[in-house]
């Protein structure tokens, strides 16, 4: 079966791809382009940990097909850092140890940015439902929860510390 | 010396210290190793056949049709692994039965060889070119197996009941076990002595560990070494490495090397070998190519073990002035289709150590049955009998303040062990070496404004709402069995140390650098904590029962011992002095000569130790030491947990309003990674407590919770807000201070919440109800005690 020719932009750089018609987006990633931050860890889209943004939009990679890719712009956990520079939301998770095995922590990230993105002052009961698509069995979420009030906070320029 | 000017002020990286996870930067950028992250050239992907069936007998398995699939490699059975004699899966954990005979050995084999015991039993393995080719080859196979279907069953009672169907010959009544400690003439005098008896049953519901990262693994074999890896997901290798050495490949445990990179959790159910790792190297040999397999959600549903699933009967014999005289226990535990590594322990040498809790009770006795059913077998799972316990006796104490019309935070404080009591023996034998159990009482009752529940309870019955509270009170044996421990030096610089202890998410990378820079002054930022690969760390055991920061930490301390007296011989014919001159200081790392200010940095008499002419004649080159830890008793870790709810009576939805963890751990190392895992423990003692249930079809076994769409793992939203009061008493059974604090989150959240919850539906005659605190299961309550009128 021919593979398809997919043109998209994944973290601010333009990729070119081959993929079949049945690869996810998130095998596409893993597979095909060696992005292995995002994770599969239901692969039906109940956990969160394959979240990426599609045009600015937070989906469950496992649920989008890797054609459904052209033309879009994809944001994944890789192009959060630039270089050894956290972003806010790292360096609040960082601070906060709000990850322990960290394997849903790319997706708690992808999702926490996208709330942040359109919403820069979320009260604790927004965040807490934004990442309710989410699980971490970890944490128990208060440290993610934390974390993400004060990246916001910090990314207002509100706080020091 | 210039090299330490360098570093941060001693103690910023010691003990006590909020340190920020080494392991930390790495996982936040996407860039941990997982299993599904770790691949090789050529390498083919397995997929498993599980079974369809709660019970059914094999008739045949046509192969055919699947062999001839696109990319299909191999397809193998069970018989292809007995024609080798292997696959074989003995239990570690033989109990003996209460009349002294040993529990019966029940088969078990890494494919099924005629009878599949419960759905997700492992049948036949498919290896092809690609994963999803595996799959589909795997889904044709899977009907291509003849199965005679058999009755199931999946309760307890239904298993015991007379005529059930039979899992094994060797276990008549399904009873696989009938284990029975204490002193029953002593308790039956006492409750016969009784001015009153309590009794409450309670049902501790199955859950799925639902650890984020499915199980998987990689089989590679060397033709040229003849020595196989297999990269894998586990708590520790060392038992899944005997396991997979001795009954999946038949070879010397040197023939195996075991590698685990980063975990996505374990809870313990990622302690033992499982039938897919035993097959994945020696799959990898027959076919000379890695074979890689990792789970899909729905298969970890069926394949991954299982946890709790008791029913446990708790009668208190209370005197008139509400002292316990004696505690009497019936335990009947739901083990599932198979007696797994440490199935039976958790009803036997698991919980029972606990069933007098954190009370000066005289006597006490325990009986426990092991009942096998068509169900997921059952494993540790975070506290692995100890929450189990804690949670039975805790509601019961609840039950006999009702019965009496006592207040519950009385009986109890009348009854707790008191600290001039300690050590306490308890009536299993086991001793609680310190603790203050009134105190941590004292403080939860203050941290939750207790003097003023009655006005809240009141208000909220104004309101048309129903609160209620609840505590626990725990204790939970941690940090005994072994590990083992090196400290290595190199010449450049830097010191690697080496643990069979195995980081799920607990951050050893940091909490382990943190006592070494403690103990041994070596910068922080030159310590590398290696774990996971069989060939470096060697045999011992891994992380669970609460157990690493003891048996690692006091390995630490014990190899930093011999590391000392080396450097002190090296630095003394370095500075030309006498050996017992010089003096070592921990907190700056410099072996100095006593009363002058002559001498060495740690890193600088490291360095010198691999040149001859630095090391004294008969001492080894380098600097380095391994000690292979065991802590034989255990240490203590206590509380108090509270919790408060508010019930809306018209829909049964309990609002957990307010948890309160009072947390007794000792010396603490890192404060922010403690608390953290601790509040993980309560979040699991909260889901079980309030969401999750796993649920089976009495009639034909089927998985009915067999996703994340019907088994409910709790959200971001089910979470309270948690009040952390501290109140620790170090002790004395290890040089560290330190007592293990994975498990206890578990052990004492669950009583606390559902003892609210029933407190909550009491004051209007209904209740209780059992775990999980469900909407409808709380209307229903409310609807049979007529306080509703549906």
């Amino acid at each position: 079966m021919a593979k398809h020719h997919v043109t998209t932009t994944i973290n601010g750089e333009s990729v070119e791809f081959l993929c079949d018609t049945r690869q996810t987006l998130l095998d596409v990633l893993r597979d095909e382009l060696e992005l292995t931050g995002s994770k599969e860890g239901c692969a039906s889209g109940d956990c969160g940990a394959c979240s990426v943004l599609v045009d600015g939009r937070l989906v469950c990679s496992c649920l989008v097909l890797g054609v459904e890719a052209e033309g879009k712009s994809i944001e994944t956990i890789e192009g959060m850092a630039k270089g050894d520079k956290l972003h806010p939301l790292q360096q609040k998770f960082l601070e906060h140890a709000a990850l322990q095995c960290g394997i849903c922590t790319p997706g708690f990230l992808v999702a926490a940015k996208a709330l942040l993105d359109s919403n820069p002052n979320p009260t604790e009961t927004e965040v807490r439902y934004w990442l309710a698509g989410n699980l971490c069995r970890c944490t128990g979420y208060d440290k993610i929860i934390r974390a993400v009030l004060d990246a916001a906070a910090e990314m207002r320029g509100e706080t020091h510390g | 010396m210039g090299e330490m000017a360098a570093e941060p002020a001693a103690g910023q990286f010691g003990i006590g210290q909020s340190v920020r996870r080494i392991e930390d930067p790495r996982l936040l950028k996407g860039q941990g190793r997982f299993i599904d992250d770790v691949n090789r050239p050529g390498q083919c992907h397995a997929w498993f056949v599980r079974s369809p069936h709660g019970h059914a007998r094999i008739q045949g398995i046509d192969a055919a049709g699947a062999r001839a699939m696109p990319g299909v490699l191999a397809v193998f059975t069970g018989a292809d692994l007995a024609a080798e004699g292997l696959g074989g899966m003995p239990t570690k954990a033989a109990v003996k039965n209460r009349d002294g005979s040993a529990m019966k050995t029940l088969p078990r084999h890494a494919l099924a060889r005629d009878v599949v015991r419960h759905v997700g039993d492992t049948v036949a393995m498919v290896v092809a070119e690609t994963r999803e080719q595996a799959r589909d080859a795997a889904e044709t196979l899977a009907g291509a197996v003849d199965y005679e279907i058999l009755p199931a069953v999946t309760t307890i009672a239904d298993a015991t009941a007379p005529g059930a169907p039979q899992l094994f010959a060797e276990a008549p009544g399904n009873v696989a076990f009938d284990w029975m400690q204490g002193d029953a003439a002593a308790v039956a005098r006492a409750f016969a002595a009784a001015h009153h008896v309590a009794r409450r049953t309670t049902v501790h519901n199955r859950l799925v560990v639902a650890a984020m990262e499915p199980r998987g693994g990689l089989g590679e074999y060397d033709t040229a070494t003849d020595r196989y890896t297999l990269t894998t997901p586990t708590q520790g290798l060392t038992e899944v490495h005997k396991m997979v050495a001795d009954y999946g490949l038949g070879v010397p445990a040197a023939q195996l090397r075991v590698v685990t990179t980063d975990v996505g959790g374990g809870f313990g159910m990622k302690n033992y070998a499982y039938p897919d790792q035993l097959l994945l190297p020696w799959a990898a040999r027959k076919l000379g190519r890695p074979v890689k397999w990792y789970a899909e959600r729905a298969d970890s549903f069926m394949c991954d073990a299982q946890a709790r699933d008791h029913e446990t009967t708790v009668e208190i014999a209370l005197d008139k002035d509400g002292r316990f005289l004696a505690i009497r226990t019936v335990w009947l535990a739901n083990l599932g289709a198979y007696l797994t590594q440490s199935g039976p322990f958790i009803p036997t040498l698991g919980g029972p150590r606990l069933v007098t809790g954190t009370y000066a009770v005289p006597a006490a006795v325990c009986e426990s049955k092991g009942i096998v059913t068509n169900t997921v077998f059952i494993d540790a799972y975070r506290g692995a009998g100890k929450p189990e316990a804690i949670y039975a006796l805790e509601c019961a104490v609840d039950q006999a303040a009702r019965e009496l019309d006592m207040d519950p935070a009385e009986l109890r404080l009348r009854n707790l062990v008191r600290p001039e009591q300690m050590p306490w023996r308890m009536g299993s034998g086991q001793v609680i070496d310190c603790g203050n159990f009134p105190k941590n009482l004292d403080l939860a009752l203050q941290a939750a404004d207790y003097a003023a529940l009655p006005a809240r309870k009141a208000a909220s019955r104004a309101a048309g709402k129903l609160r209620g509270f609840g505590l626990s009170s725990y204790c939970d044996p941690s940090g005994f069995r072994d590990g083992r421990v090196r400290i290595a030096f190199d010449p450049s610089g830097s010191v690697q140390l080496f643990l069979t202890a195995q980081t799920n998410g607990q951050g050893h990378e940091t909490t382990f650098a943190q006592i070494l820079h403690q103990r041994l002054g070596v910068p922080f930022a030159k310590i590398r904590v290696v774990q996971g690969d069989s060939d470096a760390v060697g045999f011992g055991s891994g992380t669970g029962g609460s157990r690493s920061v003891t048996v690692a930490g006091v390995g630490i301390l014990r190899c930093a011992e011999e590391i000392e007296a080396k450097g002190k011989a090296i630095a003394a014919k370095l500075l030309e002095a006498a050996e017992g001159d010089i003096v070592f200081s921990p907190g700056t790392g410099r072996f100095d000569i006593a009363g002058t200010d002559r001498g060495l940095s740690i890193m600088e008499v490291a360095k010198a130790s691999f040149a001859w002419d630095n090391v004294p004649d008969g001492q080894s080159l380098g600097l380095d030491a391994s000690f292979h830890n065991v802590q034989r008793r255990p240490n203590w870790p206590n509380g108090c947990h509270a919790a408060e709810v508010e019930i809306d009576p018209d829909t049964g939805t309990p609002a957990l309003l307010n948890f309160i963890a009072v947390n007794d751990f000792g010396v603490v190392v890192n404060p922010m990674l403690l608390e953290a895992q601790v509040v993980g423990g309560i979040a699991q003692g909260i889901g079980q407590a309030m969401v999750e249930d796993c649920r089976y079809d009495p009639e034909t076994g089927q998985l009915v919770t067999g996703s994340f769409m019907d088994y409910c793992v709790p959200r971001a939203t089910d979470m309270p807000p948690i009040a952390w009061v501290a109140h620790e008493v170090p002790t004395a059974t290890n040089p560290l201070g330190v007592k293990g604090c994975g498990e206890a989150g578990c052990s004492g959240s669950l009583a606390a919440i559902m003892n609210a919850v029933n407190d909550a539906l009491a004051q209007v005659g209904a209740g209780p109800v059992e775990m999980p605190a469900r909407a409808e299961t709380i209307w229903k309550a409310l609807a049979s005690a007529r306080y509703l009128k549906p």
